[in-house]
């Protein structure tokens, strides 16, 4: 196949501060856990040789009474604490998932209720793998930067699917954020945007079906890292930016390894890394993944730092981001939950069968 | 839960929406009509704090069918700062590890399904602060 070259057309923007960013943020993670190890015993892997490959040590699992529209409620909620606005202010709601609870009614009509923000407001659910949060993301800041709302909210959030014994099934996990797109008290300004997009069938769900199923191998070299690459590099290309230039980098964590390879390819230091690389303990929270890495970042993140952002969605495609910290995050950042107190505080370590109980992997007498 | 009852009962299931009678003060959870206490008419909207302390408390291990594979969970009487007191299960945590007098917050959480194909219900559940 011939490789080609990057569109001058793809939606792009350029490097010209426009004052729009991030002006308030949350995380949820619920509390509920299972270690890698626990998984692997049930299918009779090697625990260890799955921990060190996949480069995991455990994962969320929701509550029975958690799911999409619950986790996007609690992260909003944060984010409006810290952006201290008017939720009625919000013109906007966006939630990008690939477990929305209906099939047919937009989780962000209850979200956009339960946060008072119902009726004047604009909502729709994305769905792209695991990017559609970055997708709710960019078009939040498109309609703020284009003066349509004064502040827009966009959510990455999941209860990802991993049918019983497959690999997945040792990273899929429950999580997600919320960012509040304006353009007073900017925390986290967005100097630029890029998309890389091409169709690449390495992970699919088809209707009425349960569980993804995936190409295996065919998920990294050609999918992952071609996305990711293509669309870090660009980024970096247009805003004549190098990885050296950043204090912080997150890329879409489906395990622990692919993001540490991609940033080592492309010139990215541990440290960088370290902040927003929190998938070892949280797991692939699929739309939540990279938004919530970001969310990590805010919360220790200096004013004046770069920060890059890159997701990846299967289907396939990334969207990069990079942020300017200002001044006005030292204000926000006490104001609501921390992601490293949500990975790390009050956890319950579940087994296996009550994961699986949790999960409604187990086909009731009554279904 | 039929759903134009559920759709209804939104303000106070999903924002914990309340009335304050402007007569004597005393707050409605969920709202009337009529004030039983001075029979005024004139209510002003409030919300009620999402934090409080369990009152009284119950483990229910036999539970209606929307709720069986939830047993056991604890249904609890909490009062919130404010003075009201609302009925409420409280999740994440083991039914021993509840007591009266500890505090409690309120969160967003899925309360029922309405079969495997009808609604979604949402509301306030409590977990432990």
């Amino acid at each position: 196949m011939l490789e080609r070259s990057v569109n001058p057309a793809c939606p792009a923007t350029a490097v010209v501060l426009s004052g729009v960013g991030i002006i308030g943020y949350g995380a949820y993670l619920p509390r509920y856990r299972i270690k890698v190890e626990d998984i692997a015993h049930q299918w009779g892997m090697d625990p260890n040789s799955m921990k060190r490959g996949l480069m995991l040590e455990e994962k969320t699992v929701p509550a029975l009474d958690e799911d999409t529209i619950t986790i996007s409620v609690a992260a909003a909620r944060d984010a409006i604490k810290r952006a201290g606005i008017n939720p009625q202010e919000i013109g906007a709601v966006y939630i990008g998932s690939e477990s929305h609870p209906y099939a047919v009614k937009p989780s962000g009509t209850v979200v956009a209720e339960a946060l008072g923000i119902c009726p004047d407001v604009h909502v729709a659910s994305y769905e792209f793998a695991c990017k559609a949060g970055t997708e709710a993301m960019w078009v939040s800041h498109g309609l703020v930067k284009a003066g349509e709302v004064k502040y827009a909210l966009a959510i990455g959030a999941d209860t990802s699917q991993g049918a019983p014994g497959d690999a997945l099934e040792y990273s899929a996990s429950a999580g997600g954020a919320a960012f509040i797109m304006g353009r007073d008290k900017v925390v986290a300004e967005i100097m630029a945007t890029y998309s890389y997009t091409t169709d690449t069938p390495d992970f699919w769900r088809r209707e009425y079906e349960h569980y993804p199923q995936h190409g295996g191998r065919f998920t990294g070299e050609p999918a992952y890292f071609k996305h990711v690459l293509g669309a870090a590099r660009e980024i970096l290309k247009r805003t004549n930016l190098k990885p050296s230039d950043f204090a912080h980098a997150v890329f879409h964590m489906p395990n622990g390894r692919f993001p540490q390879q991609a940033s080592k390819m492309l010139g990215f230091t541990k440290e960088q890394m370290e902040t927003g690389w929190i998938v070892s303990w949280m797991g692939n929270t699929y739309s939540g993944s990279s938004p919530t890495g970001l969310a990590a970042i805010l919360d220790i993140a200096e004013p004046g730092q770069l920060v890059l952002l890159v997701s990846f969605g299967s289907g396939a495609g990334s969207d990069g981001f990079v942020f300017k910290i200002t001044e006005q995050i030292k204000e926000v950042q006490n104001k609501a939950n921390k992601v490293r107190d949500l990975l790390f505080n009050n956890r319950i370590y579940i087994d296996y069968g009550m994961y699986a109980k949790f999960r409604r992997k187990i086909r009731m007498s009554s279904e | 839960m039929p759903s134009p009852r559920y759709a209804k009962e939104i303000p106070q299931r999903y924002r914990l929406e309340a009335n304050k009678c402007s007569g004597c003060g005393e707050v409605f959870f969920p709202p009337r009509l009529i004030c039983p206490k001075c029979k005024g008419e004139k209510f002003e909207p409030t919300r009620l704090s999402e934090k409080g302390k369990i009152d009284s408390f119950t483990t229910i291990r036999v539970a209606p069918k929307q709720f069986a594979n939830e047993t056991p969970y604890t249904v609890a009487v909490v009062a919130l700062d404010g003075g009201v007191r609302i009925t409420t299960q409280v999740v994440d945590c083991k039914p021993e590890d509840i007591a009266i007098g500890k505090p409690v917050r309120l969160v967003f959480r899925k309360i029922q399904e309405e079969g495997k194909g009808g609604i979604l219900c949402y509301g306030y559940k409590a977990v432990l602060s």
